[in-house]
């Protein structure tokens, strides 16, 4: 890419960010009652009163990240048709949202709980627990913000601007609004977020092949161009690589919703009605991200050619769009940076205070204070993302994201079994918590970060995500020890000790 | 009709049943617009289930 500054794009990038900028700090007022008491529920929550299409924006917003439309067509551009699992993923979530998340956000209403620890602790009683999934969200968090950066980064590169201060800066500008506007910021600019990204993507997919000769010529492009490369790529899969694609869509999708960031749309809304309803609405993104995924291939018939796969997007853009549009676009995927980097910092932030600072040490802090808590948490929270884009290799956020999507499924059982049955142990679920973990890690640890395990049964070896195996391990151990726990120590007794 | 939930999960998870590039379809391969064609399926089925469900009590 050249290093030369686009006068045109830039130009229209800072437009559309001095714009969001007004927006996020205008959002403190957005939808605030006359009596705006200090409360965490008002500042991490919103006040709990999003419905269906504010709902609809922000979850849109902050679960299909700036990252999404970098990193998924630079996979689909580096090896094929196993890249497009994100596709799956992204459908199979729906069921499961429309199912299981207007439970859990009646329990979490009905008790006031804003954290995805409070609820487990609400349910078990188990300070353990309630920690064990805090930090987890919280750990699993950090270097998913630390991804936006790099999202923004790439196409900030692109428009010729070099060095750390362009991030730095905007960073400090979406740390401000989300400390003094707290989740309205993000909600009020996921609809400039959103629309942007649909435009783009709309004009892209339609433009795009028509520049190209059309989707049959960017599919035989890329079939092309993988046959040359040869390897496990292609457009479409390996044998090797179904039960791989299979169990990574399967297991993201049941960690999607495990995430503070998504948890915390989830609890700001006002219904569980509006849940079910965005269950059904917000399928239209996930066609958006099979198309953007798409992007991937139209390189190849473009003949882009990129140093790190993660430049595709970028490159293509610039290519075959004017430079204003250009610039739009990127302004789109920067400020789809933001969205989703709040709503994280929020959503650990109220981790952080709800779950570790009250639970540890202040629990008589009152709602003023646990708001103040909680914004000088979401300050500290995105300095250290920063920090980790600035002083470490950009692999490590990439590794850790891959290992932090691994930790937060193994809170599933403790959070969504409970909404159930009773009958799981709160120790059991620790332990169960504590292997899926290690194990997990350990497997992806020898397998050179790679989120596959393998295991052979009878001579015949199966490799699946190693975060769908460490659950169901999590799951068995679990099982196992709520049966010894009861043998041991019968509930009726424990529940009876003063 | 809870169990229309699960059909996106079959459809989807089940790969070998999907990963052809015949009959494509605009020039998209099977593989591709097969899974594109499973959004607005699983927004219908999610949406004829919401439909059947008796609604909340008031909230």
């Amino acid at each position: 890419m050249s290093d030369q500054i686009e006068w045109v794009a830039l130009s229209v990038f800072v437009f559309f960010f001095a714009l969001v900028t007004v927006m996020g700090f205008f959002a403190a007022r957005w939808k605030s009652g006359p009596a705006t008491e200090q409360h965490l529920d008002e500042w991490g929550l919103g006040g709990r009163q999003f419905g269906t299409w504010i709902t609809w924006f922000l979850v849109g917003g902050d679960f299909y990240t700036a990252y999404t439309v970098i990193a998924v067509p630079a996979l689909v551009y580096a090896v094929g048709a196993y890249g497009f699992f994100a596709l799956p993923y992204t459908i199979v979530v729906y069921p499961f949202v429309f199912a299981i998340m207007p439970l859990l956000w009646k329990v979490a209403h009905a008790n006031g709980h804003v954290t995805a620890a409070d609820v487990v602790q609400g349910t078990y009683n188990s300070r353990g627990l309630e920690l064990a999934v805090a930090l987890t969200g919280i750990v699993a968090t950090m270097p998913y913000i630390a991804l936006q950066l790099i999202g923004m980064g790439v196409v900030i590169k692109a428009m010729g601007l070099t060095g750390e201060w362009p991030i730095i800066a905007a960073f400090i500008v979406l740390a401000l609004y989300t400390y003094s506007s707290g989740l309205r910021a993000p909600a009020l600019i996921a609809f400039v977020k959103d629309i942007m990204i649909y435009i783009v993507v709309l004009v892209a997919v339609v433009l795009v092949p028509w520049k190209l000769g059309g989707y049959g010529a960017v599919f035989s492009a890329a079939s092309d161009a993988f046959a040359a490369k040869g390897g496990a790529t292609g457009v479409i899969l390996k044998p090797a690589q179904m039960l791989p694609y299979a169990s990574l869509a399967l297991g993201s999708a049941l960690a999607a919703f495990m995430y503070p960031h998504t948890l915390t749309g989830i609890f700001a809304s006002k219904s569980a009605d509006t849940i079910r309803k965005n269950a059904v609405l917000l399928p239209a993104y996930t066609l958006l991200l099979g198309l953007i995924a798409l992007l991937g291939y139209m390189a190849y018939a473009a003949h882009i050619k990129v140093d790190t796969p993660n430049d595709v997007v970028p490159a293509l853009f610039k290519a075959l769009f004017p430079s204003w549009f250009a610039g739009f676009a990127f302004s789109a995927i920067a400020i789809g940076a933001l969205v989703p980097a709040a709503v994280m910092s929020i959503g650990s932030a109220n981790l952080f205070t709800r779950n570790v600072w009250k639970s540890y040490v202040n629990p008589d802090i009152s709602h003023a204070g646990e708001a103040a808590v909680a914004k000088i948490a979401s300050l500290v929270v995105k300095v250290g993302a920063l920090a980790f884009i600035l002083f470490l290799p950009t692999q490590y956020a990439l590794d850790l994201q891959l290992l932090g999507g691994l930790w937060i499924l193994q809170t599933f059982p403790s959070l969504v079994f409970g909404l159930f049955t009773r009958w799981f142990r709160a120790e059991a679920l620790l332990l169960g918590w504590a292997v899926g973990i290690g194990w997990g890690s350990w497997t992806a640890w020898s397998n050179g970060l790679k989120p596959l395990a393998t295991i052979n049964i009878e001579g015949v070896s199966y490799v699946f995500y190693v975060g769908l195996g460490a659950l169901i391990l999590n799951i068995v151990v679990a099982a196992v020890a709520t049966v010894v726990v009861g043998l041991i120590s019968p509930r009726s007794v424990a529940t009876a000790r003063p | 009709m809870w169990v229309l939930l699960l059909l996106p999960f079959v459809g989807l998870l089940w790969v070998p049943f999907f990963n052809f590039a015949e009959p494509s379809l605009f020039g998209f391969p099977f593989f591709y617009w097969y899974q594109l064609a499973w959004v607005p399926i699983t927004a219908l089925l999610i949406w004829l289930v919401y439909r059947s469900r008796t609604p909340d009590e008031a909230q």
